[in-house]
């Protein structure tokens, strides 16, 4: 890619101007990360001395690891994160898909009504919700369950309308083709929609596994026991248990919640960058 | 091969509607059963109690009409919530949309370190923000904090951030800042990517010599749909704070960082008044419709643009 036309030929004093604010913008940003991790190597009494100094005189890496990972059952919490974001993006997947399908391609009575819901419940937050779900979920005895946690998402009316917008672009002649060897219209949509829509699959993923690894709201709603926590209450519940200033421990336990999605990232920086500009309008 | 498509053109629709039908149910059935349960029945109850007193664990539930909204209008805390996400939205939205587009720009102007500029504003946008904040609260500590020892490094006097009463929503912006400006740059840096460069050259024809004429010819009317789009989407974003007050503050000190979901939040969940946490979910609702129909108004123009 080439640089964008409008700074065209930059003289070298505007390329030094532009390194230096940009690293200055990336300084600001990246500067939690660095102090978040420098800080997680110092043991106690140096957190309270060491002041504006990054590296610790002593390391005490296994003593803050350690208590990050064994004060509260840290891998019960991002095991938690895993199996409910997992559970959740193919529920939404598996239900979005072929509604999706059948919204674009075949036309039925209801068609209208269906899609105007849809569009309705785009409007809609779990917030607005969550008082009367609470109680239906408290009559159901879901609280404190990790279907609890799952239920309320597996049904994504964004995942229908991005979808939909997919599936409408696929020729029709692709469809018929697949309808004349035979295949069923959920056969179909496995075999024919599935792999079509595979990009915007990916990005409604990515996109969904963002949202609710990183979702404190309904969590703290619908959970309060520790075994059941997803990494933002982790957190919390870790916070809480770290009664005094243990800032060692519990910026190494910010450490490994916040790990496994920023290591996907940086895997998959492309991936992750476009996913979540195409679902950019979900908001 | 005409033959074949005249056939399905004449004898087809009849059968396809008929095939269409069958087909469609059990395709849409999920959905429709989940889009029941999950949100027109619990939409409908949200109305339907915010024009209750309705108190879990009370005995007994009486029909208020709109005197629940009039309750919560007139609420102290939630007028002082609704002060502060007002607060929040008006200086998060301006300063992240702003920075993102200035870096944006920055990163696509030249050809170094672009990938790492870009991964690097991004970071916040896949981090664990619950995390993140008791980082940012640790960088606030009034004593052991880092921002108050460079204060106190270039000769200024400590800032209370977070447990300052006229500080803390300064302070919770600052993180919203922090959280936004890399998802409006990467939207903004889709955005120039889509620019037609051939429009550059012709303004180029047309006189346009200085890089500001570009950008003041060429850039910014092209950006303009994606940028009214960036704002109200950050407009929306910032609307919905939760996971930082939350985390920090709890609305405090003294109620001086509620925030609409926060309050909604202790009223429900905490306090157990369902019947004035639906009112006010319902207001909630209506400020979000507002910024959604404002965003749907502006993709219709991005759709002229295009």
């Amino acid at each position: 890619m080439s640089a964008l036309p409008i700074h065209r030929g930059l003289s070298p004093t505007a390329r030094i101007a532009r390194l230096v604010v940009l690293g200055l913008g990336a300084a600001f940003v990246l500067f939690p990360y660095v102090w978040m991790v420098a800080t997680s190597l110092k043991p106690q009494a140096e957190v309270f001395s060491s002041g504006l100094r990054l590296l610790p005189e002593h390391s005490a890496i296994l003593t803050n690891y350690g208590k990050a990972l064994g004060r509260i059952p840290m891998g019960r919490v991002l095991l938690n994160g895993a199996v409910v974001c997992a559970a959740i993006v193919v529920f939404q997947v598996a239900f979005a898909l072929p509604a999706a399908h059948a919204l674009a391609k075949l036309r039925f009575r209801g068609r209208e009504v269906l899609f105007g819901l849809v569009i309705l419940g785009l409007l809609v937050p779990i917030h607005a919700v969550s008082i009367p779900l609470f109680a239906a979920f408290r009559w159901a005895g879901l609280v404190n369950t990790l279907a609890g946690l799952v239920v309320p998402f597996t049904l994504s009316v964004f995942a229908v309308f991005l979808f939909r917008q997919f599936v409408k672009a696929i020729p029709d002649d692709l469809i018929h083709a697949a309808r004349m060897d035979g295949l069923s219209e959920a056969a179909i949509v496995r075999r024919v929609i599935l792999p079509n829509a595979w990009p915007a699959a990916t990005a409604f993923a990515i996109f969904s596994v963002v949202a609710h690894w990183n979702d404190l709201y309904w969590p703290s709603i619908v959970v309060s026991r520790i075994e059941l926590a997803t990494p933002p209450l982790g957190v919390l519940f870790f916070r809480a248990a770290e009664a005094g200033d243990d800032y060692g421990a519990l910026m190494a336990a910010t450490v490994v919640v916040t790990a496994p999605l920023v290591g996907f990232f940086l895997l998959a920086q492309k991936a992750f960058i476009e996913g979540i500009t195409m679902t950019g309008l979900k908001g | 091969m005409s033959d074949v498509a005249l056939a399905r053109t004449t004898a087809a629709p009849l059968r396809r509607l008929r095939h269409d039908e069958s087909a469609a149910l059990p395709l849409v059935a999920p959905i429709a059963v989940l889009m029941l349960l999950l949100l027109v029945l619990p939409t409908a109850a949200m109305f339907a109690l915010s024009l209750t007193d309705a108190e879990l664990g009370a005995t007994s539930i009486a029909f208020i009409g709109l005197d629940g909204y009039r309750e919560v209008l007139a609420d102290r805390t939630f007028l002082i919530s609704a002060k502060n996400t007002l607060f929040y939205v008006a200086v998060v939205t301006p300063v992240s949309v702003v920075l993102g587009l200035g870096f944006a720009l920055l990163i696509e102007a030249g050809t170094e370190l672009r990938g790492f500029f870009r991964s690097a504003y991004f970071l916040p946008v896949v981090s664990l923000i619950t995390a993140m904040a008791t980082v940012w609260q640790y960088l606030m500590h009034p004593v052991i904090g880092p921002f108050n020892l460079m204060l106190g490094l270039v000769g200024l006097p400590p800032v209370n951030w977070l447990a300052g009463s006229d500080t803390v929503m300064w302070a919770l912006a600052l993180i919203g800042i922090w959280q936004q400006t890399g998802f409006d740059l990467v939207l903004f840096l889709a955005g120039l990517g889509a620019i037609d460069r051939t429009l550059y050259d012709a303004a180029e024809i047309d006189g346009a010599k200085s890089a500001f004429d570009r950008f003041r010819l060429v850039t910014w009317p092209m950006l303009g749909p994606t940028t009214l789009f960036v704002v109200t989407i950050t407009m929306i974003n910032a609307v919905k704070v939760f996971e930082t007050v939350m985390t920090l503050t709890q609305g405090g000190p003294a109620k001086a960082s509620e925030v609409l979901l926060w309050t909604i939040y202790q009223e429900g969940f905490v306090f157990l008044k369902l019947g004035s946490a639906s009112a006010m979910a319902a207001i909630f609702v209506a400020v979000l419709l507002v910024l959604i129909v404002l965003q749907t108004r502006v993709m219709d123009r991005k759709v002229h643009y295009g």
